[in-house]
């Protein structure tokens, strides 16, 4: 088997992948490899053909495919090396690659450093546990968009909606333009899970009704589907007796969530997150093997991609620091982030004592909706950062910078929380 | 006068703000909790304006489809007006970004262009 050897091996070529290998190359490294499982580059942006995207780094509104464009072209110019429809197949600690396609067979690649960016994918029907028959006409709402944007297919002609997940939200309204009727978008929770401008700009503007408490408790027709059963739950999300309500659908799309794709990284022994279900980072996005990164929605699901290309670029330059040697290994003397209470995680999970960069960039999700509270940061118990914030939602992802004094004098023994509270 | 009522879209707060309007101008405005949640109200209430987006079929490309954006906003009432010419709409390949696939959606003087390049077959 031959083996090639590249600096900087990115696994995905989506949206993290892109801006990653981008801001490697700009860093200086010439070898720039990114593996990509799809025909084209771009990843899920290229059937995200809404607008919206960019406000953050182009400071205008592009659609999915617009915006996966520039960072393509970019990534051209500046020479990464890209290998389409190609699977990776495995990753060793020793960051040898392992992928396959049909022009080279299988083949290995030596990397100085691997860069995680694999994406995320769709929660099923089977993690939900709906009974009922097993019918044609039950998709994931990220399917539908495949097969609507991209392959020209309308999927059905009468839709229920699962979850208010932005791409749920998203496919409503597209569903709708497309001329099917779109009856109900039913959420489990008390509260939408998705951007407050999808529900204003995708529902009311149809008139499609949101249903906050309420889940699908059965599925009826056997070869196509035929009708959905939606009830209310309590507060405990057990339907409850009597609120049943039956709507015949020939459709239903599930929009239930996004779980990061890290069959990759617990194969080669990357320590994962129980919350994010991504790999456990420093500030560096280093993981738990040294010249390892993660970076995008296989680190943890992002509701914005300027974010993701943000994220993605602070990996790739972090990446070509350790390609191009960073001060001596050792122990790794790293103080623990805590996620505490009214905070879902953090991201990363770890701050190394000895920084390349003062200050430190956190990301984290609060686990309800907050009014009138603070975001504050606790060092040994101390809290050294109180900030107020007028609302925070689950479904947006929120962010402190800890500066660099305040990290000061650290020796690796003390702990760190970030809390949600009223004053 | 009559009163509309409102989501906000402008953080996750999601201020219920209410206007009271004869459809060109403004009168009270309630609920808002910012300056602006207020202008967007006033806004949306005269003159809302969507970026509508879809796909265009497209003839000898590699890719059946391109998609394609309203270049600007269009407005609201506009929206399955312009869907109808939009599917009416086949192209050749190659097609670029930023191709112009009709002048002027449903009267509202705003070309349709493709955001995704199609290479011929």
């Amino acid at each position: 088997m031959t083996i090639e050897t590249y600096s900087v091996v990115v696994i995905g070529g989506g949206p993290a992948g892109l801006a990653a290998a981008i801001a490697a190359r700009k860093a200086g490294i010439l070898d720039v490899l990114i593996l990509e499982r799809d025909r084209e580059p771009g990843g899920i942006l290229n059937q995200c053909i809404h607008n919206g995207f960019g406000l953050h780094t182009f400071q205008e509104e592009l659609t999915g495919p617009e915006y996966a464009d520039r960072f393509i072209v970019q990534a051209r110019e500046l020479g990464v090396a890209c290998e389409l429809n190609t699977m990776v197949m495995g990753i060793s600690r020793e960051r040898v690659v392992t992928a396959m396609n049909r022009e080279k067979g299988m083949f290995r690649v030596q990397a100085g450093a691997v860069i995680l960016a694999m994406g995320c994918r769709e929660r099923a029907r089977g993690a939900l546990n709906i009974p009922g028959y097993r019918p044609a006409g039950i998709f994931s709402a990220g399917t539908a968009q495949r097969l609507v944007n991209m392959e020209g297919y309308l999927p059905g002609r009468e839709v229920v909606i699962l979850g208010s997940g932005d791409i749920g939200l998203i496919m409503a309204r597209r569903m709708t333009l497309e001329g099917a009727r779109v009856k109900v978008v039913a959420e489990r929770m008390p509260y939408c899970g998705g951007l407050k401008r999808n529900m204003v700009q995708c529902l009311e503007d149809y008139g499609i009704p949101l249903k906050l408490c309420h889940t699908v408790v059965d599925i009826q027709g056997r070869e196509r589907l035929e009708g959905v059963i939606l009830a209310q739950v309590d507060e405990k999300g057990r339907p409850i007796p009597g609120t049943e309500e039956a709507y015949t659908c020939d459709t239903l799309l599930l929009s239930v969530g996004l779980i990061p794709e890290n069959e990759l990284s617990l194969e080669m022994g990357v320590e994962l997150d129980r919350v994010t279900s991504g790999p456990v980072v420093d500030e560096n996005l280093e993981t738990n093997i040294p010249g390892v990164f993660a970076c995008g929605n296989v680190l943890h699901v992002h509701d914005l991609v300027d974010y993701v290309s943000e994220e993605a670029g602070r990996a790739g330059k972090n990446a070509a620091v350790f390609v191009t040697g960073r001060p001596a290994e050792g122990e790794r003397r790293q103080i623990p982030l805590t996620a505490g209470q009214g905070v879902r995680y953090t991201v990363p999970q770890r701050i190394c004592v000895e920084r390349t960069e003062p200050c430190v960039k956190i990301r984290f999700r609060v686990d309800a909706v907050f009014q009138d509270s603070y975001i504050s940061v606790y060092r040994n118990g101390e809290r050294i950062m109180h900030r107020r914030k007028a609302v925070m939602a689950p479904g947006e992802m929120e962010e402190v910078i800890l500066p660099g004094a305040m990290l000061e004098a650290c020796t690796g023994s003390e702990r760190i929380a970030i809390k949600i509270e009223k004053e | 006068m009559e009163k509309r009522e409102l989501t906000c879209i402008c953080c996750p707060r999601g201020c219920m703000i209410t206007v009271v309007t004869d459809g060109k101008n403004i009168g009270e405005v309630n609920g808002y909790t910012c300056r602006k949640g207020k202008e967007y109200a006033e806004k949306e209430v005269i003159s809302p304006v969507r970026t509508v987006t879809s796909t265009v079929r497209i003839l000898g490309g590699e890719r059946p489809l391109t998609s394609v954006k309203t270049k600007t906003g269009i407005p609201k009432d506009r929206i399955l007006a312009c869907m109808q010419q939009i599917n009416g709409i086949v192209a050749e390949a190659p097609v670029r970004i930023g191709d112009v696939l009709l002048e002027d959606v449903a009267g509202t003087g705003v070309p349709i262009v493709a955001t995704k390049a199609v290479r011929p077959l």
